[in-house]
């Protein structure tokens, strides 16, 4: 005999979601790789405090990686285990803001124009389709070299690349729910335009936004590392991962460890967050599944 | 079919026009004065007050109304920074550079042949090794192999290029002495150049010796280049196999007795290869992108290279017209993707 099994009370889809996620392996596996980026970034400034600039021991130059320096030291002697440990807060802080800002304004413009249309929808889509004109980190290079080579710099160029992505998904979700009874209901019941877009519009974009946030983040992390190591992000002597592969580049047949840890750093967190946004996306929206 | 070629390049106009409205307005806003920026200390006030003259910097943004009412001439009106900058677009002048003062549109032309083999190298990499994977996958869904393969792939597109540029040459170049570190060709190598890509004009010149010195130093870039693409082209045939098997004709294909080899080969896989083919053509672009990191550590005499030279320089003439080349060949090579989409596959109908 079948045992029927029936809930006390329904499950949201938020708890389904969740107990799908902790079934999901690489995605647990991601969730500890990420915790531990964060983990150790918020750590650093209490257990090992850093000064970039004051930061060198000429005695200890180009160490191999020792007991004592774990990573080896760089050419000014600086300790590469703590540089990488501290780059993290870098890579982490500016690829997190640069996706958060884009997804505001990609979110916002997306709405707006799938809401409205008319010659505003063109005119955003217009706009979009010249950002999308530009490869890969093509555009942030472009910018960059433009602006000044900083790390805020950097951040603007990464977010203005990532931002029609997020147009595209809002613009998508709105243009299909426009029409739908429920938003036609509340137009009818007076709402403006404002309430209908934050209350019955965005909420409905939110799954597919989650999902691209947390795979974008893996990439402008990457795009960080890549300005850093062409000159136009980070600069020295701050221990930003792409910048420290930069300087690596320029002694690595006397010593290769400078610019492999940090390279290893990039690695793992990126994959971290690619194993994060993959399973996110299983979980949310199965139909995507093997997308 | 023709209607939908001519309204796909018709609307590339206002993009192409976006693009250079927009890189015509980076260009512009560089702090202060552009010619002091790109100068730098080395200007004397002669070589500044030539390069102003020379990028028309004298003259206004837009519209030269001050000039349109004191001479009441229409064509003053339109003497501006901004008109003279897109009558050069429009004729394919890019300028010169600020400091070797060779002509870019010239410059882009010789060197754009270096940066398309080593782009074609990775593609032919990242098929080569990426279809047959996710076939594999595909077919042992659920299994060790599968995982193995998708996490493989999950980390392709995880490294840094730069990075694993510099690792490749470590081992295979400086550890293994197995292949050159960095160039196009040996010194020693004599080819004088025909196409520009030196592998085929090695062959059409009769010097094999040369074209397979040109593909031993196209083997580290190109797998470098290509690891991304070779990442997204697993996944792509991988999951559009998975669909495909899930059919009704692959059921029939298997009901009527076929091997698996040719339910395989000849009903699933040539079905399931269109959007693959897709990915590898829309990634062309990112792959030209790429190049200027995969370049830089390669010292790959490509565009990539050389637009990253100009920047350390503040050679504006030649970013700005390495950026605008690139955007245009994206754009071009999607249009030519989605044509051959509806030429492939007659159930897509673009009325």
């Amino acid at each position: 005999m079948r045992e029927v099994r029936t809930h006390e009370k329904g499950q949201s889809l938020f708890q389904d979601a969740l107990k799908r996620f902790f079934r999901n392996p690489t995605g647990l596996l991601g969730l500890a790789i990420i915790s531990f980026f964060v983990i150790a970034s918020l750590l650093a400034p209490i257990l090992r405090p850093y000064d970039a600039r004051r930061d060198r021991d000429l005695r200890a130059r180009l160490n191999p990686p020792s007991a004592e320096h774990i990573f080896g030291t760089d050419e000014l002697g600086r300790d590469l285990f703590v540089r990488v440990w501290h780059g993290g807060r870098i890579s982490l802080r500016v690829g997190l803001t640069a996706v958060v800002l884009a997804l505001v304004v990609g979110t916002f413009l997306g709405l707006v124009a799938g809401f409205f249309g008319g010659w505003l929808d063109m005119f955003v889509t217009w706009l979009v389709d010249i950002l999308l004109a530009f490869p890969g980190i093509l555009l942030a290079i472009a910018i960059v070299a433009t602006l000044g080579p900083s790390l805020r710099n950097a951040l603007i160029a990464i977010s203005v690349t990532q931002i029609p992505i997020y147009v595209r998904i809002t613009r998508a979700v709105t243009l299909s729910l426009r029409e739908s009874e429920y938003v036609q209901a509340a137009h009818a019941l007076g709402s403006r335009p404002g309430r209908i877009i934050f209350i019955h519009l965005l909420p409905n974009g939110l799954a597919p936004l989650i999902v691209q946030l947390t795979l974008s983040i893996g990439v402008a992390v990457l795009d960080v590392a890549a300005l850093g190591f062409l000159g136009l992000g980070a600069q020295p002597p701050d221990p930003e991962w792409g910048v420290m592969i930069r300087d690596g580049f320029r002694q690595f047949l006397r010593a290769p460890w400078m610019s492999i840890f940090p390279g290893l750093a990039i690695f793992f967190s990126v994959v971290g967050f690619n194993l994060l946004g993959d399973a996110i996306r299983d979980v949310i929206d199965p139909r995507l599944k093997n997308v | 079919m023709t209607a939908f070629v001519v309204r796909r390049l018709a609307g590339l106009v206002p993009v192409l026009f976006g693009v250079s409205l927009l890189i015509f307005f980076i260009t512009r806003i560089i702090p202060g004065d552009p010619a002091i920026a790109m100068l730098g200390e080395r200007g004397s006030e002669q070589t500044l007050e030539r390069l102003r003259e020379e990028l028309g910097l004298n003259r206004p943004l837009f519209f030269d109304a001050t000039g349109f009412r004191t001479s009441g001439r229409l064509v003053q009106l339109f003497d501006s920074q901004y008109f003279a900058y897109m009558k050069g677009l429009v004729r394919g002048d890019l300028g010169r550079s600020v400091f070797t003062r060779v002509d870019v549109s010239e410059s882009l032309r010789k060197r754009f042949p270096a940066t398309f083999e080593l782009t074609l190298v990775a593609m032919f990499f990242a098929m080569v090794l990426g279809i047959p994977a996710g076939v594999w996958a595909a077919l042992r869904r659920g299994t060790i192999v599968d995982t193995s393969v998708m996490l493989l792939a999950l980390s392709g597109v995880s490294f840094p290029v730069f990075w694993l540029a510099i690792m490749l040459i470590y081992l295979f170049a400086v550890t293994l002495g197995w292949l050159p570190p960095s160039g196009r060709l040996d010194v020693s190598t004599q080819l004088q150049p025909l196409t520009g890509l030196y592998v085929l004009d090695g062959v059409l010149r009769g010097q094999w010796a040369a074209s397979w010195d040109a593909i031993k130093h196209l083997i580290l870039p190109g797998i470098a280049l290509g690891t991304i693409p070779l990442a997204i082209v697993v996944r792509m045939t991988r999951s559009s196999m998975l669909e495909v098997l899930g059919q009704d004709y692959v059921r029939t294909a298997r009901a009527k007795g076929l091997e698996e080899r040719s339910v395989v080969n000849k009903h699933a896989l040539r079905n399931a290869l269109l959007p693959v083919v897709t990915v590898v053509g829309l990634s062309f672009g990112t792959l030209l992108s790429g190049a200027v990191l995969t370049e830089t550590v390669f010292s790959w005499p490509g565009i990539g290279r050389w637009v990253f030279d100009a920047i350390a320089a503040r050679d504006y003439p030649i970013i700005q017209g390495g950026v605008i080349f690139v955007a245009l060949i994206f754009v071009l090579v999607n249009a030519l993707v989605d044509f051959s989409y509806a030429l492939i596959d007659p159930r897509i109908q673009y009325g």
